[in-house]
């Protein structure tokens, strides 16, 4: 069974130049379990596909499904539902919660679930090298704690896929390693499924599965 | 327990705020009143006569009933002067005036008089001169004459007849007035008899006939006492008193006068003044020692000033020389003091004088206008 | 370079037109606010210095009757023995359609001063009957007063007139006082053995209009400082929002090599302009304002404290220079800080957001601290203080530091809702309201000190609305009141009422001073109407009996205050001798000390005091006045009756609040705008807050709706925390500011259901405060947060 499906999926924006198609007739699959990769150039339209996965942004045409769940007959109430419920979402920034401590912020979308299980989250939290942080709050974090505590929350709710969106782009490559690596066992570990955009081939060369976005249409990754 | 004004109306201020207002009030008209009457000052002599009595060529003047007040003329005034010497032999000036105008011809009792009194006392001295004023209205009893027994006064200040059975009542008189810093009394004995100006008291003004009602008591002996600040200072001398009244003494061209009343060593009086104007005129009167007046005809006397002085931003002539070449008289006068301005709100020169030349003697100087 | 520089800074407000115009508005309302004040201050200050200057100037001393009268004779015995006085008739008179102040005065001996010029011609009009009102009483008056001229030298609300013909009006051969000239010759004989009977009263008594009414005008400032105040709050959160968000801005500037001493001039200047621009607003605002209110005020300070006030307003240069220099320096008050922080900033200062919570820690503990200092000095100034600055300083002191505990308080309270929360969206809304209130808590503060105002001050208002209505109520107990015009006229109404009615109580009176103060000397006659009625204070046991017999005096509460008088305590009654005090009354309403005899004693000691009111006690009013006027040949205006009485009283007396309570409002309105100002300000920040709850899953519905209910909740809380401020703020103002200006104290009374409407009210200005930012955030919510994920790289 495919984790995300996105069927012919087209997106445009307009500009100083009139309309410029981002997406044209994009088609993937995620299966259950795997890992796949998206790379492209600065501008290619690889975080607006991202956004379209998550519900955050409509395409102008084409199908969005969640595993069975079809994202683009759903309403924004819907789609919300959708996010709370079987994605998590990991960006470069502002993932977590400011107002709310590190444990508070681990458990919070697994308590909008309802898939609270406070044993994974320390699990998790051990997993994640951030269990001594639990007290304190987001700013009081680096960069790489922050990311890692990100991770944390977007698995703790047991999510069916994972849309990561140059989650490692703010840190420096030793940290992005670890961070990333961290990731991709986890994911593993619990079962779900993952898109990571990034520019890097470095990065996208660690996942089973690369596509690569140009002029607005995926291609086999070299 | 609140009055009724604080039952009425809550939180009305008692009333000593009122007082307050009130105090402040006060002040609405005062100076600014006085100032105005002086803008008016002595053009207003020369104001059209209507609804005033005018005076009457051959009207007998009748005694003591004209020595009292006129109501229906418009202006009226007891003038009283003095050449006096202390018996260190200093000499000195006096002058007690009351004057009277009407704003309508009547008199009424009560704040309805249309009345105004105005007292000036001047006191001339070689190096000083002191001026007083006061203000009353008719009807209340702060300011008057009555003629029997005479007594003309404002406030404090007073020329009270103190004459004896027989005599006129115009014979002895206490006079007394009071500045912020001088005072004085004095007693006025008459050593002679009424004198009648012009045409037996009918005193023509201009060519045009403006005249008024005049006479004049020119033989007082005085004696008494001066307030200076320095001291009480007792005094003797001679004095002269002026009664006139009218309607509409002057013509509209007439600016003012130069006034003197002289009186000779050898017992003669004489009264001159010219009325400055489009055209001078001039009238006076020689008075024998006996009280013979003989009129002097408009044009007889000449009057040429000699020295002038500044004083209070005018200048004015105060030495002047006086001929009347058909009396054989030529003369020059000089003040004892020229700085003798009375600075009131009706301003004009006052002082005593001696004179010198043909004839000699004492006397005092007016001058309005200026 | 400075054009480039300027320009790129504007932009940002090219860009953020409703910040601008926040912060226009916000300036231009606080300046309005205090200017409108000040405006109304200044009219009532140059109305007193009018009447003032003439006083000084002319520094007239008076001489007075005990029993107000002076007659002719006095006069004409001080004017012969060469005293410079001058008569003066004073007396209420309807005229038209008002009530005026009638002054009669006689020209010729008037002491010299400043007022209308009478021409010659005008001074036989003048004594004809013609007089002189300010042009304000004349339109009031209405058009029938044809001997009447206008002159602004008049004080408003008073005719000045001959004074034969105010004895005419006034129907009267007597006069008021003597006013003596300010310089007198020597010699005189003394007063004191020429009239025995006048009473010398100094100059500069009575001259106090400025003194009295300090504590309206402080009352007035208080509230035009309170509204600038929050006004500046307005100010401080859009300039800090405009240099936050044009950090990056600033940076790039100085990167590109922009001297830090430019950038810096050019926002100053910038400030300079907008202070310019919204001042000049406000002034004209303010200006509208002070207009609106000035008849109201205008009205309240003559009939509280009898001071001449027009009700038009003058234009005065200097007050919109005061204006607008105040918009200037509360523009640079709350301008301060943030270029305070620009000059500071390290030319590649981390772009990560701020620290708040640190910031507000350290914050917040000088708050504390600050806040604790003011509690101190205000429980110092309820112990020891005295006089009126004491009173307001004591109010002040309150309020600041109730203020200043607003964010502390709050934090507590929210923390405590974070505990007790359960589930994930109710922890973090408490979590976000606490981590989100420094920026909110100027906002707050503002609020709470509006709310305590309005609380503070309509509890004041309606506790003496209250109490002055009961009191009333036992005052105005006699059905008929009836001024009689002179003594024959007084024993036949007395003959005529005796077998009309059920009592007839004579009002007589002498002015004194007592305990060093100018005061009033009434008698009472012993009756069942003074012994059921009249509210006492401290009275000793039998006090009415005692009183009966003469066996001391009963004071008005302001002596029994400002006198410190115990019951017991001996008063010292010219002429009367030393008398024990057997009791205090209330006497709302009176600046004057006074004291009550019986009536016995008083004709004993005054033997032929003029009678100047009977109180009727009567079944039948109507009937009675009817006979008054038909049968006797009273004129209806020596006649007042109960109802009538108490109607005109209470009309003056909701008059005199109508301004308070329009400030209030206002206030509160400003206050209102400053907390939406806030929001707005807040709503743009908190997209990067509120953009990982919209990607874990919320919608942008359910995140407006909070933000709704956060602002609501915030509201009703500092509501909560206002109530206990604003009932101390009217325990200050009946108990101690009160007491102060007027020489009362009044019991305070509860009016839950005026809270209930403030509360409504405040829950209304909250929300529309609150809809906007909300409103926004659920329509262009999606596009907005996506932009916080899109813009990162």
């Amino acid at each position: 069974m495919n984790a995300l499906t996105l069927v012919s999926v087209s997106k445009s924006f307009p500009s100083a130049e009139g309309r410029v198609e981002v997406l044209r007739g994009v088609s993937l699959t995620v299966p259950q379990g795997s890992a796949h990769a998206l790379t492209g150039e600065s501008g290619s339209g690889k975080s607006t596909l991202l956004h379209i996965a998550a519900g955050l942004e409509l395409a102008d045409a084409g199908r969005v499904l969640i595993g069975e769940s079809d994202l683009t007959a759903a309403d924004e109430a819907g789609r919300a539902a959708l996010r709370r419920g079987q994605v998590g979402l990991i960006f470069q920034q502002f993932n977590l919660i400011p107002s709310l401590t590190v444990a508070a912020n681990l458990g919070f979308q697994a308590r909008l679930a309802a898939r609270h299980d406070a044993g994974f989250i320390t699990h998790l939290a051990e997993r994640l090298g951030v269990a001594d942080l639990m007290t304190r709050y987001p700013e009081q974090l680096s960069g790489g704690q922050q990311q890692r505590v990100a991770i944390g929350r977007c698995l703790a709710a047991r999510p069916a896929l994972v849309l990561a969106d140059e989650p490692t782009g703010a840190l420096d490559e030793a940290t992005g390693d670890r961070v990333l690596d961290l990731m991709l066992d986890l994911t593993a570990e619990t079962g779900a499924a993952l898109l990571l955009v990034t520019h890097s081939p470095r990065l996208a060369a660690r996942c089973g599965t690369r596509h690569h976005l140009r002029a607005g249409q995926l291609e086999q990754a070299p | 327990m609140p009055d009724r004004r604080t039952w009425v109306t809550f939180f009305q201020a008692g009333g000593r705020f009122a007082s307050a207002r009130l105090a402040a009030l006060l002040c609405v008209l005062s100076l600014s009143m006085p100032v105005q009457l002086s803008a008016q000052g002595f053009a207003g002599l020369g104001t059209d006569a209507e609804g005033f009595a005018i005076p009457e060529r051959g009207r007998a003047l009748s005694f003591p009933e004209d020595h009292g007040p006129h109501p229906e003329y418009r202006i009226e005034w007891w003038y009283l002067t003095a050449t006096l010497t202390s018996e260190d032999g200093q000499d000195y000036g006096v002058q007690w005036t009351l004057f009277r105008s009407a704003l309508a011809p009547r008199e009424a009792e009560g704040w309805d008089s249309p009345q105004v009194w105005m007292g000036h006392a001047g006191l001339t001295t070689a190096t000083e001169h002191f001026a007083a004023e006061r203000f009353a209205r008719g009807g209340v009893g702060q300011a008057g004459v009555t003629t029997h027994p005479f007594r003309a006064h404002i406030d404090d200040w007073h020329m009270t007849s103190r004459a004896g059975p027989g005599e006129d009542e115009l014979d002895r008189l206490e006079v007394h007035a009071r500045g912020a810093d001088f005072h004085y009394t004095l007693e006025f004995t008459a050593e002679g008899p009424l004198v009648f100006q012009g045409d037996q008291g009918y005193s023509v003004k201009s060519p045009e006939g403006q005249a008024s009602y005049y006479y004049s008591q020119p033989f007082y002996t005085v004696t008494g006492t001066l307030h200076l600040p320095d001291g009480p200072v007792e005094v003797s001398g001679q004095g002269w008193l002026d009664r006139e009244w009218s309607s509409q003494p002057l013509s509209d061209d007439q600016q003012g006068w130069d006034w003197v009343s002289l009186s000779f060593d050898d017992g003669y009086r004489m009264m001159g003044f010219q009325l400055r104007g489009r055209e001078t005129f001039t009238a006076g009167t020689w008075i024998t020692p006996e009280g013979t007046p003989n009129p002097l005809p408009d044009g007889a006397l000449q009057f040429t000033p000699l020295a002038e002085t500044r004083i209070n931003g005018r200048v004015v002539p105060t030495s002047w020389q006086i001929d009347w070449p058909e009396g054989g008289l030529s003369i020059t006068t000089e003040p004892l003091n020229p700085k003798a301005w009375m600075d009131l709100s009706v301003s004009y020169w006052e002082g005593p004088l001696r004179f010198s030349g043909s004839h000699s003697g004492r006397g005092y100087l007016e001058m309005t206008g200026y | 370079m400075i054009r480039a520089t300027l320009s790129a800074l504007l932009s940002h407000w090219v860009r953020n037109k409703l910040q601008l115009a926040m912060l226009l508005a916000g300036l231009a309302l606080a300046t309005a606010l205090w200017s409108g004040v000040q405006a109304l201050n200044t009219e009532a200050r140059s109305a007193y210095a009018t009447a003032e200057a003439l006083l000084s100037e002319g520094e007239t001393a008076r001489l007075e009757h005990r029993s107000g009268q002076v007659s002719l004779s006095d006069f004409l015995t001080l004017r012969q023995a060469g005293w410079l006085v001058s008569p003066i008739l004073e007396g209420r008179l309807t005229l038209g359609e008002a009530r005026v102040t009638l002054i009669g005065i006689e020209p010729l001996t008037a002491p010299p001063g400043a007022g209308p010029a009478l021409a010659a011609e005008d001074l036989s009009r003048f004594f004809a009957g013609h007089g002189f009102a300010h042009p304000q009483t004349l339109r009031e008056i209405g058009p029938h007063t044809p001997d009447l001229q206008s002159s602004e030298a008049v004080p408003v609300g008073t005719v000045l007139v001959d004074i034969g013909t105010a004895q005419r009006l006034l129907e009267t051969d007597q006069l008021s006082a003597l006013t003596l000239g300010q310089t007198q010759p020597e010699g005189l004989r003394p007063l004191e053995t020429l009239t025995p009977d006048l009473r010398l009263i100094p100059p500069g008594e009575g001259a106090e209009l400025a003194g009295l009414t300090d504590s309206f005008h402080l009352n007035l400032t208080a509230f035009g400082l309170l509204a600038f105040a929050v006004g500046l709050f307005i100010v401080h959160s859009a300039v800090g929002l405009a240099f936050e968000q044009r950090r990056a801005m600033f940076r790039t500037l100085r990167a590109l090599g922009l001297p830090l001493r430019h950038l810096t001039a050019c926002l100053a200047a910038e400030l300079l302009v907008f202070a310019l621009v919204a001042g000049t607003i406000g002034l004209v605002l303010g200006y509208a304002l002070a207009t609106l209110l000035m008849p109201d005020v205008a009205l309240t300070l003559r009939g509280l404290y009898g001071a001449p006030v027009p009700g038009a307003l003058a234009f005065n240069p200097l007050w919109a220079l005061a204006g607008l220099a105040m918009a200037l320096g509360g523009t640079a008050l709350a301008g301060a800080q943030a270029l305070w922080r620009l000059w500071r900033l390290p030319l590649l200062a981390p772009a990560q957001p701020r620290a708040w919570a640190h910031a507000s820690a350290r914050g917040l503990r000088l708050q504390t601290g600050l806040a604790a200092a003011l509690a101190l000095l205000a429980m110092f100034l309820a112990l020891r203080g005295t006089g009126l600055v004491a009173g307001f300083t004591l109010l002040a002191a309150v309020l600041l530091a109730a203020a200043l505990t607003v964010p502390l308080v709050l934090t507590v309270l929210l923390r405590l809702a974070e505990r007790a929360a359960r589930g994930p969206l109710t922890e973090w809304f408490w979590a976000d309201s606490r981590q989100n209130l420094p920026r909110l808590s100027l906002a707050l503060m503002a609020l709470m000190l509006a709310l305590a105002a309005n609380i503070g001050v309509g509890t004041m208002v309606a506790s003496f609305r209250a109490t002055f209505i009961d009191w009333l109520d036992l005052r105005l107990v006699a059905e008929v009141n009836v001024m009689p015009r002179s003594a024959e006229e007084a024993s036949a109404l007395r003959a005529f009422l005796t077998p009309r009615t059920e009592g007839i109580l004579p009002m007589q009176r002498v002015d004194a001073q007592l305990a060093s103060q100018p005061a009033q000397i009434y008698a009472m006659k012993d009756h069942a109407t003074f012994r059921d009625n009249w509210p006492l204070i401290d009275p000793v046991p039998g006090v009415w009996d005692r009183l009966a017999a003469g066996e001391g005096v009963l004071v008005n509460e302001q002596l029994y205050r400002r006198a410190g008088l115990l019951a017991g305590d001996m008063l010292d009654i010219p002429q009367a001798g030393s008398l024990p005090v057997l009791g205090a009354y209330p006497d709302y309403g009176n600046p004057l000390a006074q004291a009550v005899l019986a009536l016995p004693l008083f004709n004993e000691v005054w033997p032929e005091t003029p009678i100047r009111q009977f109180a009727v006690r009567t079944d039948n009013a109507t009937e009675l006045i009817a006979a008054l006027q038909d049968d006797f040949g009273l004129s209806p205006a020596q006649i007042t009756d109960q109802a009538q009485a108490k109607e005109i009283s209470l009309a003056i007396f909701e008059r005199t609040f109508l301004i308070t309570r329009a400030l209030n409002v206002l206030t509160l309105s400003v206050a209102a705008l400053a907390l939406f100002a806030a929001l707005v300000t807040l709503a743009g920040m908190r997209l990067a807050q509120l953009a990982p709850l919209w990607a874990l899953g919320l919608t942008p519905r359910q995140l407006a709706g909070l933000e709704l209910t956060r602002a609501l909740v915030l509201g009703a809380l500092t509501m909560l925390l206002a109530l206990p401020v604003g009932l101390m703020l009217a325990q200050v103002l009946l108990a101690v500011i009160n007491v102060q200006a007027f020489g009362w104290r009044l019991p305070m009374q509860i009016f839950p259901d005026d809270w209930a409407r403030l509360g409504l009210w405040a829950a209304l200005a909250i929300l529309a405060a609150a809809s906007l930012p909300a409103l926004r955030l659920w329509r262009h919510g999606p596009a907005q947060l996506l932009r916080v994920f899109a813009a990162e790289r």
